[in-house]
């Protein structure tokens, strides 16, 4: 009988699990709503999932300890396993959740040197882009594409999620083009980002990871900001869970 | 409470309601705090017992002490000297400051963006709930930062013994003449009060006191320097804390006690938490009774605390005050000298403070540093900038938080503390 190893990401919008097989490949990569009911979400996701090892990271890890037979890391250690796995040289990735986001620098074997985070707030956020398309009337899906469908973008000075929506209510008062808000609210949260990135590491390739990581405005305005060029991995909310599972086998 | 206080806490104008209610949090919250950690050294029983009765016992022997002529002083700072205090038969207290109290009137006479200390000192006044400021018979403020300078400005309009005292901002000698002159000035107004003058036998002896105060905290301080710990950094911080309520004999003599039993758990390699624990040096802003927010997220996060840089720690309890002057000048001179060389973020510049981060880190064999960090707090905040850059220097991990005493960020805090011990395995 072969090992299976699972990792678990319970984050504040989604929960993630993948589960390994002793070679490392990909056995099983599940995605659920976290919903009001995170915990009972995770035990839907891992009944019927086969696996000797589970570590959890995200916000619910800690829960998941105690509910479940489970060991836990961070969601800094975990996107910073994951991104390895994918890029196996970065030394920078950026992870934008919903409702955290950070910047982590990694020594060339991959251990976490340096990291920002994020502190309280949504700002920078999933859900402050979650909010915005749904204030601006677009599918989070098309957000972005169209975002990009424009070249002007219209300053949008307030980072508060609050604040943010009554500027973008006032701005679509005054008749602006929705796609070039939708623009300014992308470019206000690269900026806060690229600064997050600036004050862990200034050269080199860096690894999106997380749902924002889907969103291709996002991508296309941080490789112009810093000049750097972005990777982002095929399924970039999972690298968390990934990451989980790998450490899990490594343990 | 092993006694009924609610007399002595009604004479003492307390609100009786809101007090209830805040020696029930306090409760609590030791319950879950302190009394959930594993294998204590027993010597910490005696501090459990001060915690208990930190509003009760305590007060009692403060108003005794008064009723036979004492008097009492409440601080909020450590360029207060204990030694002027106790040469002239006063008492002097740490006043409440450690916990959000009472806000929505704070905020009435304070902008929001004052710190969570300054903050939580009104509070205590205004909700009525700090039995050592209603005893007090004076109240000193000192002229630290600037939001302490202008609160007492506020302040002087809610307590009527308020008395400020001016700090220096430079270690240059007209800021060091500054400073004398203040503490004669300071111990003419504590000999007005009393009504006693301070003698050079008084003052030596109030000075060989406070010293043997600090030689305790100083012997605690390097039993932590042992693998495994042999005591949480969540009870060696209390006991710095509890340095500025308790007796000052019986202190002394609790820590001495608490530090034979340490040298034996050494002996044995008994610890509080595993050997090779990852180790964590505090620097930062004081962290007063009851603010245990910051040690039990890091000691409940697999890691031990093993050091604080802070008032509330060696900035406070470092340097011992000159023992050999005879006259009273001489050891005015002696107590200024000391309290000159406390590295507050308020001088500036202030190199000594990176330098003594370093030794600390050094000496505790920390194997990072957390910077902590009250929001709002500009001294701090400023100097914890050019701290992270001499660790990241150094190659020594570093860690900047910055929080207040509410609960609303401990989530985050955590996953921060938590990935930052990681990064130390």
């Amino acid at each position: 009988m072969h090992m299976h190893f699972a990792g678990i990401d319970i984050g504040s919008r989604t929960i993630e699990l993948v589960v390994l097989d002793e070679a490392g490949n990909i056995v099983s990569s599940l995605q659920a709503d976290t919903g009001f009911d995170p915990m009972e979400e995770a035990r839907n996701l891992i009944d019927g999932t086969r696996y000797d090892r589970i570590m959890a990271t995200g916000y619910g890890r800690n829960l998941f300890e105690i509910s479940f037979d489970a060991s836990t890391v961070t969601e800094i250690k975990a996107h910073a396993r994951g991104s390895r796995s994918y890029f196996p040289d970065a030394q920078t990735v950026l992870d934008i959740g919903g409702q955290d986001s950070k910047a982590i620098a990694l020594f060339e074997n991959g251990k976490v040197k340096k990291f920002e985070m994020n502190d309280r707030c949504a700002a920078g956020t999933g859900k402050f882009l979650e909010i915005m398309a749904r204030t601006l009337g677009f599918d989070l899906e098309d957000f972005g594409k169209e975002a990009l469908s424009v070249e002007k973008d219209l300053n949008i000075s307030s980072m508060c999620t609050v604040f943010a929506e009554s500027e973008v209510t006032s701005l679509i008062a005054k008749g602006k083009s929705r796609q070039e808000i939708a623009r300014g609210l992308h470019a206000s949260v690269i900026r806060r980002a690229a600064a997050m990135i600036n004050r862990v590491s200034s050269e080199g390739d860096i690894v999106f990871t997380g749902g924002v990581a889907k969103n291709p405005c996002m991508c296309t305005l941080l490789e112009r900001k810093l000049g750097r060029r972005i990777l982002t991995p095929d399924d970039p909310q999972s690298v968390g869970a990934l990451g989980a599972a790998l450490l899990a086998q490594e343990e | 409470m092993t006694e009924n206080y609610r007399a002595m806490w009604k004479d003492l104008g307390l609100d009786l309601e809101a007090h209830d209610g805040l020696l029930a949090v306090l409760g609590e919250a030791y319950q879950d705090i302190y009394l959930s950690q594993k294998n204590r050294p027993a010597g910490m029983g005696y501090f459990d017992f001060v915690m208990s009765e930190v509003h009760g016992l305590r007060i009692k022997e403060l108003l005794d002490e008064k009723k036979a002529g004492r008097k009492i002083i409440g601080s909020y700072c450590v360029f207060v000297p204990e030694e002027i205090a106790l040469a002239a038969n006063a008492t002097l207290v740490g006043l409440c400051s450690g916990a959000d109290f009472a806000m929505e009137e704070v905020e009435r006479i304070l902008p929001r963006n004052t710190c969570a200390l300054i903050k939580s000192s009104f509070g205590f006044k205004l909700g009525k709930v700090c039995p050592y400021l209603e005893s007090a018979d004076m109240i000193v403020g000192e002229n630290t930062c600037d939001g302490k300078k202008k609160a007492y400005e506020s302040l002087s309009d809610l307590v009527k013994n308020l008395y400020v005292m001016d700090l220096p901002q430079v270690k240059s000698d007209h800021g060091k003449a500054l400073l004398k002159a203040e503490y004669n000035r300071f111990r003419k107004a504590v000999e007005g009060l009393t009504g006693i003058p301070v003698s050079d036998k008084s003052l030596k002896q109030a000075i060989r006191t406070v010293n043997a105060k600090r030689t305790a905290i100083h012997r605690l301080s390097a039993l932590r320097k042992a693998d495994p710990a042999p005591i949480s950094g969540l009870d060696a911080l209390l006991a710095n804390q509890v340095f500025f309520y308790d007796n000052p004999e019986r202190f002394t003599e609790s820590v001495h006690k608490i530090c034979d039993e340490l040298e034996n758990r050494i002996a044995e390699k008994n610890g509080v938490f595993p050997e090779n624990t990852p180790r964590i040096l505090v620097s930062g802003c004081p962290q007063a009774v009851p603010n245990w927010k910051l040690p039990f997220i890091v000691e409940s996060s697999g890691a031990v605390i093993v050091g604080e840089e802070s008032c509330v720690g060696e900035r406070g309890t470092r340097n011992l005050t000159d023992e050999t002057g005879e006259t009273i000048e001489q050891m005015m001179d002696a107590i200024a000298d000391r309290y000159f060389q406390v590295d507050c973020a308020i001088f500036t510049p202030n190199p000594d403070r990176l330098k003594h981060i370093q030794e600390m880190v050094a000496a505790y064999n920390a194997d990072g540093v957390i910077h902590y960090g009250l929001q709002f707090c500009q001294p701090y905040l400023m100097e914890s900038m050019p701290v992270e850059k001499a660790m990241e220097d150094a190659n020594i991990p570093c860690l900047r938080i910055e929080t207040d005493y509410s609960m609303e960020d401990v989530g985050q805090l955590k996953t921060r503390i938590e990935a930052f011990i990681e990064q130390l395995r």
